[in-house]
């Protein structure tokens, strides 16, 4: 059984590092987030192919004073968070950049 | 030999906002001497026009009460549409029509929709703000409703060339981020002075028991900015546009938070 969880950063967004934060606007109905340096780091390791426990693991837990399972427990919830507001997608296998098509130019 | 000459009716106007000509084209004259009206002061001199707009009038009373703008892309064609009005435009053959019933405020808020969606290629945007021009430098005064945003105007010297109580028009010149006037307004019901000059700053405004003015920095300023951004298209493509388009604009122009009492002595700070 794979519990591995994999994030990646949807295409209808907008979003701008300033500082140690993140600007990330729903392209679907503007609503705008701010994320902070812990939150940008996940974000920024978002790429659909590494898993969440390992971008915690790699980037989290050896950069900040904090445990690996209330880091995980953390990163889950603010992942899932983003998911409800379609800033990020969620699955339990490697995401291809193909199934985060957007749609339509003009 | 007694010459006669007929009074054409008029059946078109080419209203100019922001140097981008409009035709707008109606079968009922009187529409279109409305429109004269509306927009005097942005009715172009000249023939030429970026885009046209067929206006086919409804029946007074087929208006729904729906208050909500859609905005969609489809097929080619821009859709925008509310309560009362319904309105398509093509970029590619740069034409469009306007259902609506005869009124001035259905037109209006189609062209703010346009010019949205022609700054946002352009990086600019309309955003909510009074805004002026003073010693050859644009001031914009940017809040939701209820702001301040006529209360300044209002309170503005006799030296202050208003650009608008209510939508300022920001355009990307020459690498420069320029406001210009525009006939959209809000309660002041007067159309702003077709001028335009380099963006000075922009302040954001509150209310306070004194005048005071805080430079705001990073994320405030970004924040702050957006919040009042029109945003009409809920198109992917388009809100990255309008929302690169606020940074760029936040790294090059000062934003303020200006705290002020409604009276005169605010524009003290304002030079």
């Amino acid at each position: 059984m794979n519990n591995k969880r994999y994030v990646a950063r949807s295409t209808a967004i907008a979003a701008r590092v300033l500082g140690d934060e993140t600007m990330v606007m729903s392209a679907t109905n503007s609503t705008l987030f701010t994320l902070d340096e812990v939150a940008t780091v996940i974000w920024e390791s978002a790429d659909g192919a590494t898993p969440l426990e390992e971008i915690v693991a790699n980037k989290i837990c050896t950069q900040y004073d904090v445990t690996p399972e209330i880091a995980l427990r953390d990163a889950e919830g603010l992942v899932e968070e983003l998911a409800e507001h379609g800033l990020v997608l969620l699955s339990d296998r490697p995401i291809a950049q193909s199934a985060l098509a957007s749609g339509g130019t003009k | 030999m007694p010459v006669v000459t007929v009074a054409q009716e008029p059946s078109d106007v080419v209203v100019e906002i922001g140097g981008q000509p409009i035709r707008l084209r109606s079968g009922d004259p009187a529409f279109i001497r409305l429109i004269q009206d509306r927009y005097a002061g942005y009715l172009s001199c000249s023939d030429e026009a970026s885009f046209e707009f067929d206006i086919e009038l409804a029946p007074p009373g087929t208006e729904s009460g729906d208050e909500d703008v859609r905005v969609t892309w489809d097929s080619g064609r821009w859709l925008m549409e509310r309560g009362d009005f319904r309105a398509e435009w093509n970029p590619s053959t740069a034409s469009g029509r306007i259902e609506q019933t005869i009124n001035p405020y259905s037109l209006d808020s189609v062209l703010r929709i346009v010019h949205t969606l022609l700054l946002a290629r352009k990086g600019g945007f309309l955003v909510h703000a009074s805004s002026a021009i003073r010693n050859g430098r644009a001031f914009l005064f940017s809040g939701v409703s209820g702001a301040g945003k006529t209360t300044i105007a209002k309170l503005a010297p006799p030296d202050a060339a208003l650009l608008t109580d209510e939508i300022s028009y920001v355009a990307l010149q020459d690498g420069r981020y320029t406001a210009v006037g525009t006939p959209f307004y809000g309660e002041l019901a007067r159309a702003g002075e077709n001028l335009r000059a380099p963006i000075e700053c922009v302040y954001l405004l509150a209310k306070g028991p004194e005048n005071k003015i805080e430079p705001l920095g990073g994320t405030d300023a970004v924040r702050g900015l957006l919040g009042n951004i029109l945003f009409f298209a809920r198109d992917p493509e388009f809100v990255k546009l309008v929302f690169d388009a606020a940074f760029d604009f936040v790294s090059r122009v000062p934003v303020h938070r200006l705290t002020f009492v409604a009276d005169a002595r605010v524009w003290e700070l304002i030079v």
